[in-house]
């Protein structure tokens, strides 16, 4: 029996998408099976992430509605076999998939995948609430912001009186060095004033952006450190304990040999 | 990337809007988290309320409670009108504890 994982965040744009992606990936890299499903109605994007925007024949929307069979519209990932995405529908209709398709639809592919992790639309709509609709656990992902963390209190709020209790809680975009200069939220900060357990932090990293020209997530990148974050966040979803990555080993050599100098 | 290195070498405190960002936070959710649920105020008052009774009477329909934001802290302020002291009272504490 699978279980069902929902990315959300409240504020757009603080990498729910990225999170999805990559941590789909790094799961699928290890023999499991997965699913990723984008509920992002009207504002599909996991697919150009994936880089798997050319081979949509149906969406979502095809498969609640009865167009195809839910098996028509999964789409094989380039790299591993034993990953598939459901992408979300390019109509304007937020409301064309209710919260008891979502749970049907939950419930079914249950039988065969592993982990079904559900990129969830920002904000606090009707869409949201269809995303969480029949998942086991969720992730909140936040940046280092005010404005962001806020959001992800209420989201938190909100998640635990529609029974997801105990979200799991990613920073992203997470900048050592400012944080060294006094410039930006520390960890413990954030993960003090949520009061949820810290599932990973994955640094700013530009080759998440380069992984997103190409459509080929950053953990199959060795060398990325938002890569690394992540598999190391794929474990952890595991249940293996893993220590969180070495902040300190990308602070780049000016640091290094400031921190060697006893001078921060 | 060097003048911060000179500015560190000199001493130069250097800026923490760090502290700002975390105290902002932690006073906007003073309010977020009291003001999510339209039960809560409520909530707190009925307790405030039962309470506040082992030992007074009050006016229940002109007691007040409210969220007061100064700069730098969020304060719970009551407004309670006594009608009367119990004498009782210490009855009333073990009778509910
Ligand atoms: N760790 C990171 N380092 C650098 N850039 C990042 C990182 N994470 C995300 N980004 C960039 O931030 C942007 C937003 O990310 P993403 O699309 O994953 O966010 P989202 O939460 O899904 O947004 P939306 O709310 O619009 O769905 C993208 O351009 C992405 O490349
Ligand atoms: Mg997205």
């Amino acid at each position: 029996m699978g279980e069902i994982i929902v990315v959300t965040s409240g504020k757009g744009g603080v990498g729910k998408t990225t999170t999805t992606a990559n941590i789909g990936t790094a799961l699928a890299s290890e023999g499991l099976r997965i699913i990723l499903i984008d509920t992002d109605i009207g504002l599909r994007n996991l697919d150009v992430v994936m880089g798997l925007e050319n081979r949509i024949v149906y969406d979502i929307v095809d498969v609640t509605n009865g167009n195809c069979r839910l098996k028509q519209a999964l789409i094989k990932d380039k790299r591993f076999e034993n990953l598939y995405l459901l992408p979300a529908a390019q109509t304007k209709d937020k409301s064309a998939v209710s919260p008891e398709e979502m749970e049907d639809l939950c419930r079914e592919l249950k039988e065969d995948y592993d982990y079904i992790i559900i990129d969830c639309p920002a904000g606090i709509e009707q869409g949201f609430y269809n995303a969480i609709a029949g998942a086991d656990q969720a992730i909140v992902v936040t940046t280092p912001e005010v404005s962001a963390v806020r959001d992800a209190d209420r989201i938190i709020g909100l998640l635990e009186s529609s029974d997801l209790r105990n979200p799991k809680l990613i920073i992203n975009r997470f900048r050592p060095r400012m944080v060294r200069q006094g410039d930006m939220m520390d960890i413990e900060d954030i993960v003090d004033i949520l009061a949820v357990d810290l599932l990973g932090v994955v640094q700013e990293d530009d080759r998440i952006i380069v992984s997103t020209n190409r459509g080929e997530p950053a953990v199959m990148n060795l060398i990325s450190p938002a890569g690394e974050a992540y598999r190391r966040i794929a474990r952890r979803i595991r249940g293996e304990e893993v220590p969180l990555m070495n902040l300190e080993e990308s602070y780049g050599i000016m640091n290094r040999l400031r921190r060697f100098m006893g001078l921060c | 990337m060097l003048l911060e290195y000179i500015n560190r070498v000199l001493g130069k405190a250097a800026s923490s809007s760090r502290i700002h960002a975390r105290e902002r936070l932690r006073l906007v959710l003073v309010h977020d988290r009291a003001k999510m649920s339209p039960y809560f105020m409520n909530q707190l008052k009925e307790d405030l309320n039962n309470v506040i009774a082992r030992y007074m009477v009050i006016d229940f329909d002109k007691f007040e409670i409210v969220l007061d934001q100064s700069d730098k802290v969020v304060e719970l302020k009551t407004s309670v009108p006594i009608k009367k002291i119990r004498r009782d009272y210490m009855d009333r504490i073990k009778r509910s504890s």
